[in-house]
């Protein structure tokens, strides 16, 4: 029981542990709740703007979709992080912590975030929006009662996927002072070669991973009428 | 009372234009219901599509009591789609809502009372008989029972016309067969208009008072179904009444026709008429006899020897009121 007993006594995690965690829970829950709040709109508005949708905008969705989603999700977040430095010090005050890490990991995820509530409401059957119209819905009822709700376990099983990424993001975000168990394992695995604190900062990861798929399949299920 | 008049929908296809719909006129009255029956590619869809103007006719019109729908303003547009209630081919419930859910939507969309919604719903269930499902979700439905919430659903703004495209289509015939009665019980209980878009023969036998064969973007044959059987070389009469398609082989010379007649023309028995009066003997060949409309209808094909005096029978069965079509043996 020796390991045991050196892992409670080691204070890269009695002490480091327990706050780096807090550090990428506020990582993870601030810029999560922020992607949704971005990217739900962003991914209405890319799928009835798109030719043949509900209001087609050719123009607003060449440049949404073209330049805003692709661009974004074609620069890797290694170096989105990096390159938004100065906009981060211009929106938090400092491009240090675990807020500031906020900034770059929501333009980094939103875009992806939209794209996946864009199929997913491309994904309900045609015939549904169809009914909804000859009803008498307006385009917004359509959206809010119909689009929405019938996507609904697809658009959880997308906020899954990207809190998942977002725990690898946040880790990476870590390493340029956005804290968390990123900088932890680099801090201490790394830099002082504390395998202990590496190994017990890659289970936390996978226990967190592990949680939030668990926690996300069974709230689709949930809302899962089909 | 839906009317269209001289219906046309245009469709541009790259450089070349697809004309979907020709010219289609079409009155159906009030508590009527009308069957539209063409095979795929006749138009059926595009003329639903105008019907409930999801899409704009290119020309024409689509008037219910008068009042022309194809002009109004789009603001209109979604108080005038109240007025028609679609039934689909497969349902197209909310899955996200419970059978009771779905049938209130329309009504939400206006702002109905909550108790008001409720004692309509509850109605309506008890209408097409599902009571006791109104909590259960569209997944926990047959195929029938989807369609009978997709009918409530349909009918829960009163409108005056219920659209149903190929409501049938997708279900056993035994379902087939209760979807239907329970459309002709709607219509005579709310007396609404019923307009039925199908491709199946025998949803127009079993529901329809009045017929229309579309093709090709045209109606070419039109008419109650007691007027459309009796013209037997009609097409409609040849598909209502099917006689099997070709005559068999071996039959000895002589001459083949083709008898069509209804109960109230022909009280007489028209076989035994003929042998006893021409002495000859008569040969049936394949028959077909129907209830349609409300009438009794015969369609045989029978074979006569070659010495039968084919002048003299042909006018005694014109006299006793059997349409006659002679084909050479």
């Amino acid at each position: 029981m020796d390991w045991l007993n050196s892992l409670f006594e080691n204070p890269g995690i009695t002490n480091a542990l327990p706050e780096a965690l807090l550090e990428t829970l506020q990582m993870i829950v601030i810029s999560g709740i922020a992607t949704v709040v971005i990217g739900v709109p962003l991914g209405i508005v890319l799928h009835v703007t798109a030719p043949g949708g509900l209001a087609p905008m050719r123009p607003l969705n060449a440049v949404l979709s073209g330049i805003v989603v692709n661009i974004t999700r074609s620069i890797p977040y290694a170096i989105l992080m990096l390159a938004l430095i100065p906009f981060t010090r211009f929106i938090v005050g400092t491009s240090i912590g675990p807020i500031a890490a906020c900034v770059s990991l929501t333009i980094a995820t939103a875009p992806f975030f939209a794209r996946l509530v864009e199929t997913s409401l491309r994904d309900v059957q045609g015939g549904k929006i169809d009914a909804a119209l000859v009803m008498g819905s307006s385009r917004r009822q359509v959206v809010r009662k119909v689009m929405l709700p019938e996507a609904m376990p697809s658009i959880v099983a997308g906020i899954t996927t990207t809190l998942v990424m977002l725990v690898g993001y946040s880790a990476m975000a870590g390493l340029i002072g956005g804290g968390g168990l990123g900088r932890l394992a680099y801090n201490y695995g790394y830099q002082r070669y504390d395998v202990a604190v590496m190994i017990v900062t890659i289970a936390v990861m996978v226990i967190l991973v592990q949680l939030i798929q668990v926690l996300g399949d069974w709230l689709s299920r949930r809302v899962d009428h089909r | 009372m839906i009317t269209i008049t001289d219906l046309r929908k245009v469709y541009r296809q790259g450089d070349r234009e697809v004309v979907a719909l020709d010219g289609v006129s079409l009155s159906v009255g009030k508590g009527q219901i009308h069957g539209i029956i063409g095979h795929s590619g006749a138009g059926k869809s595009t003329l639903v599509r105008c019907l409930t103007l999801l899409d704009r006719p290119t020309s024409g019109s689509v008037s219910l009591d008068g009042r022309d729908l194809s002009g109004i303003s789009d603001k209109e547009l979604l108080t005038a789609r109240r007025r028609i209630g679609m039934v689909f081919q497969h349902a197209n419930l909310f899955d996200s809502r419970t059978t009771a859910e779905n049938i209130a939507y329309p009504l939400e969309l206006v702002g109905t009372p909550k108790a008001q919604i409720r004692a309509k719903v509850d109605e309506l269930l008890q209408i097409v008989g599902l009571a006791r499902f109104a909590e259960a979700y569209p997944s926990q439905l047959s195929g029938g029972q989807r369609q009978r919430v997709g009918i409530a659903r349909a009918l829960a703004t009163d409108p005056d016309v219920l659209l149903c495209d190929e409501p049938t289509s997708a279900l056993d015939p035994t379902t087939t067969d209760e979807i239907l009665t329970l459309i002709k019980a709607v219509r005579d209980r709310l007396s609404v208009t019923v307009l039925i878009i199908t491709h199946e023969m025998n949803v127009v036998k079993r529901a329809c008072d009045s017929v229309s064969l579309l093709e090709a973007g045209r109606i070419v044959e039109h008419g109650r179904l007691a007027e459309v059987v009796a013209n037997i070389d009609g097409r409609l009469a040849q598909a209502l009444l099917p006689l099997p398609g070709d005559a068999p082989d071996a039959i000895p010379a002589g001459f083949i026709l083709e008898l069509l007649y209804s109960g109230d023309q022909a009280v007489e028995p028209v076989i035994s008429s003929i042998t006893r009066q021409f002495g000859v003997d008569v040969n049936v060949l394949a028959g077909s006899v129907e209830h349609l409309g409300g009438t009794q209808f015969a369609h045989l094909r029978i074979h006569l020897p070659t010495d039968a005096d084919i002048e003299a029978i042909k006018t005694h069965l014109g006299a006793i009121g059997v349409a006659v079509s002679v084909k050479e043996a």
